[in-house]
Formats: structure tokens, sequence, C-alpha cells
């Protein structure tokens, strides 16, 4: 079966801008168990932008990417988690550094600046590339809003898988980008290790919460 | 099989064997005997010829940094082996944790050669990545509050640089692939360099623009450093050995192709002035903040920021003569900073502590040691006749050459940096000896094998050596 031009750009489109889309959802939950529900919804969403590109480009190696996608940050890293925050009894509110409305506005500037950034940059470029880059960037830079402003250890580390899940929208985008595989190899072993390893238990061991504010009042030298 | 894969094959083959090793002492001796076929099959390189495939290659830039990652790596698993002892001895390590440990030093050094000898950007990067997990792993491995804020701290700031990073090299490759199409070829350092040229500069701009900010968090450029001086400070001392010596310089490595390739685009805005101002501001930070530093380790954190803006500094500015002083400093801060941690490492486990209030008269109470601080601080601080005199001395020179007033800036920091310094190592190794003089046991061989390494390149540095650098300084354009 053959794909026009204007059903691939269509698809493509409304793929990314779910990611998006669901990049905003994970900003304005109130509740722990709501954020990962967002989170793997956007993980289920790139598993089907990555497969989407896997099928018409005909790069069948991106097929492993909406694998890894689909199994790993759509099942289970968001189980993970969820046994995490019940077992070790954290906190079920999203706490917060900078209120829910204010950090949507930011974030709808952020997503405005990285359309301005991208598209006369890449004017040279195909269409599709560019405004999937953009939207890429938009999610990126979500991610790192999120990072930012919520407190909680858990809220953070789907801020970053959320920045990474934002990377490989990009790099699937791209056509024939080599190493997608192997870059989204390297992400998911960094965060399983981060996560199931080390950081969460012994966190746990030391504090009675997740909160990383309250981790860092021991920074700086020791007295 | 060329030589290039055995300098891969070692460490990777070592890090699976120690993982499976129970025993402390066949550990540490297998860690060293591990690194010391790493250096030996290194030094092979330069015998056979340049190995030049799709997804490795061996130029004459980063053969250098080759041999000295696996010189220092090797220096340092000496010096692990006696400081580790002393820990587990006081019951700070447990067996499971050493394993872990050794497995870990080695998978670290691997990818350090990984992403120096990778002719692939996609590749590079993910071996950078997993440098940065695994020191991230390291660092937090006494599992005390600061050891693990410390690795919280650095697995965030660093995963959002590396991510960045990412962001930038996907950039590359979008602007790499009208021209040369899609593949590996348009992800391979010795394939880009001509076309480049033809590339669209504005897509070039933005890409290092993302690169430098991604991989010069890694290098701990100010205002992105501020995982650095935890890090070092709460890990193993030996991983901040490696850490300071190694890791850094490899970033920059990164930093530097970047910097090669968009040379050899004339629409492209010049990398120079944005190194020169994140040198320059690490530079006087670094420096500044040497001053009120309470923990040992964490001020010479401070001063590998201090330096790292230094060679970032004499990199920006270009030019053959400046960016051979640069190639001379990167080797001279490995090889001195590396050395001070050794010292330091020793030191703390002497007495116990990591304050400097609590260290005093060190000369006195362990001559050995105490004189190979002083000789380190004094190499570090930049007096003659030790290495990184001369490579500051020619830094500044080409600095007065070219642009007089950036001379200003440059020297105040020098000179911040040399007081703080100074100021600090009275206290430590002069005065009356107080806290615990128990005898060190540890062998102190790396620590003076370094500081005579860096003596001598004071004095007179081989002509072959001399020549070689001028090539590279020469590439790097």
């Amino acid at each position: 079966m053959t794909l026009s031009e204007s059903t691939i750009y269509d698809v493509t489109h409304l793929l990314d801008g779910t990611v998006l889309l669901l990049s905003f959802a994970l900003l304005y939950q109130r509740r722990l168990f709501g954020v990962l529900s967002a989170f793997a919804l956007q993980s289920l969403v790139l598993a089907l932008a990555a497969a989407w590109q896997a099928f018409a480009n005909d790069a069948p190696h991106l097929y492993i990417t909406a694998g890894i996608a689909l199994f790993f940050k759509t099942i289970i890293i968001p189980l993970a988690l969820h046994r995490i925050v019940v077992n070790l009894g954290i906190h079920r509110e999203v706490e917060t550094a900078l209120g829910i409305g204010a950090t949507l506005i930011v974030g709808a500037s952020l997503a405005a600046l990285a359309i301005v950034l991208v598209l006369p940059v890449t004017a040279a470029s195909v269409a599709l590339t560019r405004e999937n880059l953009a939207l890429s960037l938009s999610v990126v830079l979500l991610g790192l809003l999120m990072m930012i402003t919520r407190r909680n250890a858990v809220t953070q580390v789907v801020g970053f898988m959320s920045l990474e899940n934002g990377l490989l929208l990009a790099a699937v985008g791209v056509r024939g980008m080599p190493f997608v595989v192997e870059i989204s190899a390297a992400f998911a072993v960094m965060v399983a290790f981060i996560i199931f390893g080390v950081f969460f238990f012994q966190i746990r061991e030391r504090f009675d919460t997740l909160d990383v504010s309250y981790v860092e009042r021991f920074r700086g030298e020791r007295h | 099989m060329s030589a290039v894969h055995f300098v891969l094959l070692a460490p990777l083959l070592g890090s699976i064997a120690l993982a499976l090793v129970p025993y402390r002492r066949a550990a540490a001796l297998g860690n060293v005997a591990v690194s010391a076929a790493t250096l030996a099959s290194s030094l092979s390189l330069f015998v056979v010829e340049p190995y030049r495939g799709t997804l490795l290659f061996v130029d004459d830039f980063n053969i250098y940094l080759v041999v000295l990652t696996a010189f220092v790596a090797f220096t340092t698993s000496l010096f692990s082996s006696s400081y580790i002892a002393h820990e587990v001895e006081t019951g700070r390590l447990t067996p499971n944790e050493l394993r872990f440990y050794h497995a870990m030093y080695q998978a670290f050094v691997l990818t350090l050669l990984l992403a120096l000898v990778a002719n692939n950007l996609g590749l590079m990067w993910v071996a950078v990545e997993g440098a940065t997990l695994t020191t991230a792993l390291m660092v937090g491995l006494y599992r005390t509050h600061e050891a693990i804020e410390a690795a919280w701290k650095y697995f965030i700031l660093c995963g959002v640089g590396i991510a960045l990073a990412l962001f930038g090299t996907i950039l590359m490759y979008l602007a790499a692939q009208p021209v040369m199409g899609a593949g590996l070829a348009a992800m391979a350092w010795t394939e880009l360099l001509g076309p480049v040229a033809q590339m669209d500069p504005t897509i070039l701009n933005l890409a290092f623009v993302f690169l430098l900010i991604g991989y010069g968090t890694k290098v701990g450029l100010a205002p992105l450093h501020a995982w650095l001086p935890d890090a070092h400070a709460e890990g193993p001392t030996p991983i901040s050995a490696v850490l300071s010596g190694l890791l850094l310089n490899v970033a920059l490595y990164a930093v530097l192709r970047f910097k090669m390739l968009l040379a050899s685009n004339e629409g492209v805005i010049a990398p120079g002035p944005l190194m020169i101002s994140m040198g320059l501001s690490s530079l006087l930070l670094g420096s500044v903040m040497l001053y009120r530093r309470r923990d040992i380790k964490r001020m010479f954190a401070y001063s590998s920021i201090e330096h790292m803006g230094i060679i970032t500094f004499a990199f920006g500015m270009g030019g053959a003569f400046a960016n051979f002083a640069g190639l001379l400093h990167m080797t001279m801060h490995s090889l001195t900073k590396s050395a001070i941690f050794f010292a330091v490492g020793h030191i703390a486990q002497v007495k116990g502590t990591q304050k400097i209030a609590d260290i005093s008269g060190l000369t006195a109470s362990h001559p050995a040691l105490g004189w190979g601080l002083v000789l380190g601080v004094v190499a570090i601080a930049g007096l003659p006749p030790l290495g990184i005199f001369m490579s500051e001395f020619l830094v500044l020179t080409s600095t007065m050459a070219r642009q007089p007033l950036l001379a200003i800036p440059l020297v105040l920091g020098l000179l911040l940096g040399f007081g703080a310094l100074i100021l600090r190592l009275q206290s430590v190794a002069f005065g009356p000896p107080s806290g615990r003089t128990g005898p060190v046991t540890a062998s102190l061989l790396p620590l003076y094998a370094h500081l005579v390494l860096v003596l001598i390149a004071g004095l007179y540095l081989p002509p072959p050596l001399v020549a070689w650098f001028q090539t590279v300084a020469r590439l790097l354009g």
C-alpha cells in the first residue's frame, strides 16, 4: 500500500501535536497518579509516532524504538513508579514550586519560543521536518519546565523522561537518522538504573519523603 | 581486529569480569591489571597504521587524549587499590559495593575511550551519556545524605545537559542530511569535514549553541557548573581524580570536534567568542569561590572549574599558538589535578576528615605526603618551573599578542586563584600538626609519578612531543 504525501503529513502532525498536548497535560496534574497516567499516555503516543515513521518511511529499525517506548515507558516505568509511590507512602499530591496557572502560561510561551526559534532557522528544510522539530523542541522545553517547577523526585524523573520523549520525537522525525535505536536504548538504561537500582531506595532509607527540597537542606559545605 | 578495538575490549571485558570477582585483593589487582592492559594497547596505537573505520577512528588529536586517559586511569587504579583497602577496613564499603565500584570504574573508562575514538556523533553521544550514568552511580556510592544529594544533582543537571547535546546532534544531522544524504556517513567526523562548507549555516549555529551548552555542562563551565563541586566532594576520591583528570577533558574534546567542523563553514558565527566568555567566567568564578571553601575536595573541584575555564579560553582564542597552549594545559591539568586528588585522598583517610580547618602541619607529621601535596598545589597554582606555569605563560602571551584587553580578566583570575591556593596551603601543610598522626600505609608512587612528569614537562618538552602538539594545534584551526 502506498500512502499519499498528504496522508503522511497529516498523521505525523496529529501524533506530534498529541505528544505536545500531553506535555501540557503533565503540567496541570495535581495528583501524582494523574502525572503517571499522563506520562504513560504520552509514551504511548510517542510509540505510535515512531511506528508510524517506521511504516511511512520504510525504516524498520524504528519499530524497535517504538517497542522500547511501548513496553518500557508506557507500561513498566509507570507501573514501577506507581508501586514506589504506594509502597513508600509518598505524598500523593504534586508539590509545586510555581502555581499551576503560572506554569501553564510559562509553558505556552516556551512552546511559542520554540516555534519562533526553529521555523525561521530551518526555512530551507523539508516542511515536515521543520514542524516536527518545532513541536519536539516544545516538548523538550516543557519537560525542563516540569523538572524545574516540581519539587518531588518522582515528578522530576517524569519531567526528565518527558523531555527525553521530545528528543526521541525529534530523532524519529528526521529522515534516516542513524543511531536512533541505540539512543533510545541508552536513555532507557539510564532511567532504569536511576529509578530501580539506586536513588529511590536510598533516598527512602534516609528520608521520610521524596521531596527533593528536603534533600537540598544538606546542600553545601559540611559543618 | 585493530589496536583500537583492543583499547575498548580490555575495559569492556574487565568490567564484566570485575563484576563477578568477590575477593577484595583480587578485584583491586584485577582492576590494575585491566587498566595496564588498556594502557599498553593504547600505546600500541602509536606504532600501527591510524585506524579509520565507519564507527571508530584514530587521528593525531584523539590518540593523545586516548593515551592520556589510559595513563591516568592506570595510575588512578593503583591509587584506588590502596584507597579502597582502607575504605573496606573502616567498613565504609561492603563487598557488594566494592564489586559494583570496580565494574563501574572499568565501564567508565570504556565510555571515555569510546567517546574519544568514536567516528560518529551519535555513538559519541551514547558514550558520554554512559559516562554520566556510571559516574552518577559512583558519586552516590557512600549513601550518605550528601552523597545522595550530590548524585541526584549530578543526574538531573548532566541529564539535562546531555539531553540538550542530543538535540544539538539531531540538528547537526538535519544540516548534514540534505547535502550528504541519509545514513551513517552524515554523522561521521571524517566524512562531515569536507561537505560542511555547503551546509545551512543557520542550522549549524543553532546546533552549536545546543552542543556548547549541553557538553559545556559536563565540562563544568560557568554558569552550568553547579554539579561539579558536589560530585567531586562526596564520591570516593579515585572518582574525583578521574572526573577532574579525564571526564572534563573528554567533554571538552566533544566541543572542540564541533568547533573544528564549524570552522570549515564560512557562514556560521565564530564559536570563539562564546567559548572565550564562558571560559573567562568559569576562571573568575572558580578562583573567587576558592576563598571560602571549608572542604578540601570541594576546594580542588573549584580549582578544576578554574582550569577548565583557562583551557576553554585558550581554545576559544584559537590559532596555532593558543591551541598549543590549550593542549599543553589540558595535559598538565589532568596530571596535576589527579595527583592532588591522590594526595587529598590519603590525607582525608589519615586524618579522618575533609575539613580544611582540621588539617594542619602535614609536612611535619607526614613528610612524604605533605610535600607531595605542596608540590601539587604549587604546580596547580602555576609557579615555575612546573608544567602548568609553562602552559599558563603561553596562554597569557598569546592573549597579550592578540587581544591585550582580554589579558586583564585572565591575569586577575590567575592571581586570585593563586592567592587562594597559597593561603590554604600554608595552614594545611605547615604549622603545628593537628588531629590524627597515624602513619600512611599507602603507596605514594602514583602521586610522585605524576608530579615528576609535570616537573619534567616544565623544564624540558621533548621535541617530538612539541611537534605532535603543533600538528594537533594546526588541526584545531
